[in-house]
């Protein structure tokens, strides 16, 4: 079974302590959190482990690249420590289980991934996707696993990722656009925190949507748009790519809103909290976030993860706000309209 | 020689009565695992005339006459097992009176569950009734005969409780008044204040009679209205956790499945509930209070709520469910039955080991649906399972099965719902013998000649 690859040197040089000092829900300076850092590391108890919220932050304020994080849920599991409670992390581990039913399009060397998300049959096609459209893996022989670590399973992570990237493969695939983010974290950190080998090229779907749009220059006109950008917890695990979504808002004339709760400072979509710690922080993250997006005035709220937008963009239109997906935010550039839109819910009595 | 047949359409317009052989062989059988027996003549009446002069000519011939709705109860209870007149009431499907002060419908014999549901949300959105997980042709008469259940039951009781007044023919073709509407233009009581003689018609599966008018409770529509789903993975906790629901009184229904596909059902029980409100304000405190009582099973780890997304919660806002004809076809060939008894909620985890026990022992598909009664004074726990119907093996397998279920569930403290033929005998096996020996003089009493879907409720002799 593969192993987090996990530099003990690193973090014992560490004085700054970022991983714990800086999370958002502790409370600690640095000398305690040097402390409990060092149980972590030495797999004693530490009640870090119980308090953590796999909000995935720590992965992206750790400057020394350790994996933090990774290390946190590997304790997590190791001591028997349930995120959530057990009966949702069994549905977790049973829904996505492969169970040998492939769901794949008309495949090319580039392939498209929606991962396990069926949002992504609304965003995919469009000018953007003109070429690549039917070139298309769904489903759990293609689901990228990382959900596991708010679950304290990077067993299953490592027992199930190696088939996972075989599936892949098998399908010819040499590149993966990748438009769940989280799917692009899996291939691009996870796999290598755990020395697992990806045999394709992930893309990030932002890259793929830069090159389309300069490939499309002509049709793109600049939105002249403000927006609040609600950031995923995988984004933590490939903080790089906050720059590219940058280049890519900039492309399209969008202006992203330098509100509080964006950047290192982000919050999350809080639903997972919701499972495992109960309503009272969900509520409250939810809150803060919203109250600082509608602080914020945007002309729309923009989303990079589907997960985001099932926990929150109900609440963000009810605030008035306008909620958007990246993609259907490069279509309005190019003239096309929003695909992804809330699911009409009128309660039938 | 007597011609029935001609006799029938001197009764009814000739267009509406049949004794061609294609429409015998359908109104023979039902979608369960009942052996066929087709009637020898079918008529659709329009009017309680037409019913009480059907009665007249059967209880003169000594005909079977077997009045059903929309035939949906799986368990064989409209398959007419002396042949007969088989009396399809669809075309009494009109919806007479909505009386919106008094919070009451009265509608005919074979009104269906979605006419009315229809008519209520066109003309009374404000106004509900109890909408059983049928398929919208359930007619609202044959519910109540045999006692269904539908998604005001956890707060109401049986779809039958919430009856508020009766128009019967009787076996002996008078037409009866019984409730309020006996001595009042109001349907507003089944019963009381007088002797309650609708217990007559209600669970006795058309042997005492043909119900021709019935008047339905309506309740409030409620503004909103959200599914919570909390998981456990221990069928022991699931009585406790349906109490403590039940008992904040703040649930609309609550219904608890037990299945192994799809694969996120599999080794866990999914307490599906529903709290409703008019504000928003409302529907957070019910929400927290739902919460508040089972948060020991969170802390623990025992049991948690899911988040909902909305095409999650798309299904299961939606009424009747579509989920049972989904599962109908699981095992590909459309067949499914279940055995469903009504039991102290309790029994949920020997009932649920026995279900799947029993899936394993006939090489079964299975699935649970158990609904809380009447806020936890009982549930209905189906032992659901499919078959091919081109498969007589597994249609075999599946009876089998379905007959061990009934037996354990009886054995076992529970009272089997819409029983069939072979369930009815091992109800009246176990029954007190004076209430046995009541329930068949009330049934000579009302029916001297024996007409009435014979075959039910009898005793061999």
């Amino acid at each position: 079974m593969p192993k987090l690859q996990f530099d003990k040197a690193r973090c014992s040089t560490c004085k700054a302590v970022s991983c714990l000092t800086k999370c958002q829900y502790l409370s600690l300076d640095a000398a305690s959190a040097k402390k409990e850092w060092q149980k972590i590391i030495n797999g004693e108890d530490s009640f870090v482990l119980e308090a953590c919220t796999t909000c995935y932050a720590c992965e992206e304020y750790c400057p020394h690249g350790n994996h933090p994080f990774y290390m946190i849920v590997d304790r997590q599991e190791e001591q028997g420590i349930l995120p959530s409670p057990r009966p949702i992390i069994t549905m977790w581990v049973n829904q996505c289980e492969p169970v040998g039913k492939f769901t794949v399009g008309l495949m090319q060397e580039k392939a498209l991934s929606y991962c396990f998300l069926p949002h992504f049959n609304a965003l995919a096609h469009g000018k953007l996707f003109e070429d690549i459209e039917y070139s298309v893996i769904f489903g759990q022989e293609f689901f990228c696993n990382a959900v596991y670590l708010h679950y304290a399973k990077t067993s299953l992570i490592r027992a199930r990722l190696p088939g996972i990237l075989d599936n892949i493969r098998k399908q010819g695939i040499k590149e993966l656009i990748c438009l769940h983010d989280e799917c692009y974290a899996t291939y691009a950190s996870l796999a290598p925190a755990y020395g697992i080998e990806v045999p394709f090229k992930p893309v990030h779907y932002y890259e793929y949507l830069i090159e389309r749009l300069k490939s499309l220059k002509g049709m793109v006109k600049p939105l002249g748009l403000k927006v609040a950008f609600q950031r995923n917890c995988s984004t933590r695990l490939i903080p790089q790519m906050d720059a590219v979504l940058d280049d890519l808002l900039k492309l399209i004339g969008v202006e992203r809103i330098d509100r509080k709760y964006d950047r290192k400072n982000a919050l999350c979509c809080a639903e997972i909290f919701r499972m495992g710690k109960g309503p009272d922080l969900a509520d409250d993250v939810q809150k803060r976030n919203l109250d600082d997006m509608q602080a914020s005035n945007p002309d729309y709220v923009v989303f990079n993860c589907p997960a985001c937008w099932d926990s929150l963009a109900g609440k963000v239109a009810e605030r008035g706000l306008q909620p958007i997906h990246i993609i259907d935010l490069c279509k309005l550039a190019i003239g096309e309209e929003q695909s992804l839109k809330l699911a009409k819910m009128e309660a039938e009595v | 020689m007597i011609d029935i047949y001609s006799e029938l359409t001197a009764i009814i317009d000739k267009d509406y009565v049949s004794n061609s052989k294609e429409e015998l062989y359908m109104y023979g059988r039902d979608p369960g695992l009942m052996p066929a027996h087709e009637p020898e003549y079918v008529v659709m009446p329009t009017t309680v005339e037409e019913v009480q002069a059907i009665i007249r000519l059967a209880n003169r011939e000594k005909i079977a006459v077997v009045p059903k709705g929309g035939g949906l109860s799986l368990t064989g209870l409209v398959i007419p097992q002396k042949g007969g007149i088989l009396l399809d009431m669809k075309r009494m499907d009109k919806i007479i009176e909505v009386n919106e002060k008094g919070g009451y419908a009265i509608v005919e014999g074979g009104t269906t569950h979605g006419a009315l549901k229809s008519h209520l949300l066109k003309n009374y959105p404000h106004l509900r009734h109890s909408i059983p997980d049928s398929p919208p042709i359930a007619t609202v008469v044959a519910n109540a005969v045999i006692h269904g259940q539908g998604r005001l039951t956890q707060q109401r009781g049986f779809n039958s409780d919430m009856v508020s007044g009766l128009e019967v023919v009787l076996p002996t073709s008078e037409i009866c008044k019984i409730g309020s509407c006996a001595v009042s233009q109001y349907w507003f009581s089944k019963g009381p204040p007088l002797p309650d003689l609708s217990s007559l018609f209600f669970g006795w599966f058309g042997t005492t009679g043909v119900i021709t008018k019935l008047g339905i409770k309506l309740y409030p529509c409620k503004k909103y209205r959200d599914p919570v789903l909390f998981l456990t993975d221990k069928a022991e906790l699931v009585p406790d956790i349906m109490r403590k629901l039940g008992r904040t009184e703040m649930i609309e229904d609550l219904v608890v499945n037990a299945q192994p596909i799809p694969l996120r059902y599999k080794d866990n029980y999914y307490i599906l509930f529903y709290i409703t409100g008019d504000t928003e304000e409302e529907m957070e405190f019910k929400r927290k209070m739902c919460w508040s009582a089972l948060w020991d099973y969170f802390e623990k780890r025992e049991g948690g709520f899911v988040s909902l997304v909305p095409e999650m919660k798309a299904p299961m806002l939606s009424m009747p469910s579509k989920d049972t004809t989904r599962f109908a076809d699981v095992s590909k060939g459309g067949g499914f039955e279940y055995s469903g008894p009504i039991a102290p909620i309790e029994k949920y985890p020997v009932y649920v080991k026995k279900l799947i026990d029993l899936a394993e022992k006939y090489g079964l598909f299975y699935s649970s649906a158990a609904r809380m009664i009447d806020g936890g004074h009982s549930m209905m726990f189906s032992f659901s399972y499919t078959f091919n119907r081109a498969d007589p093996q597994t249609m075999k397998r599946a009876k089998d099965a379905l007959d061990e279920a009934a037996e354990f569930a009886i054995e076992n403290g529970g009272v089997m719902w819409k029983p069939n033929l072979d369930e009815q005998k091992i109800t009246m096996a176990k029954m007190d013998p004076n209430t046995l020996d009541l329930m068949m003089r009330i049934k000579k009493l009302l029916d001297p000649n024996g007409i009435m879907n014979p075959g039910n409720w009898e005793v061999s002799k």
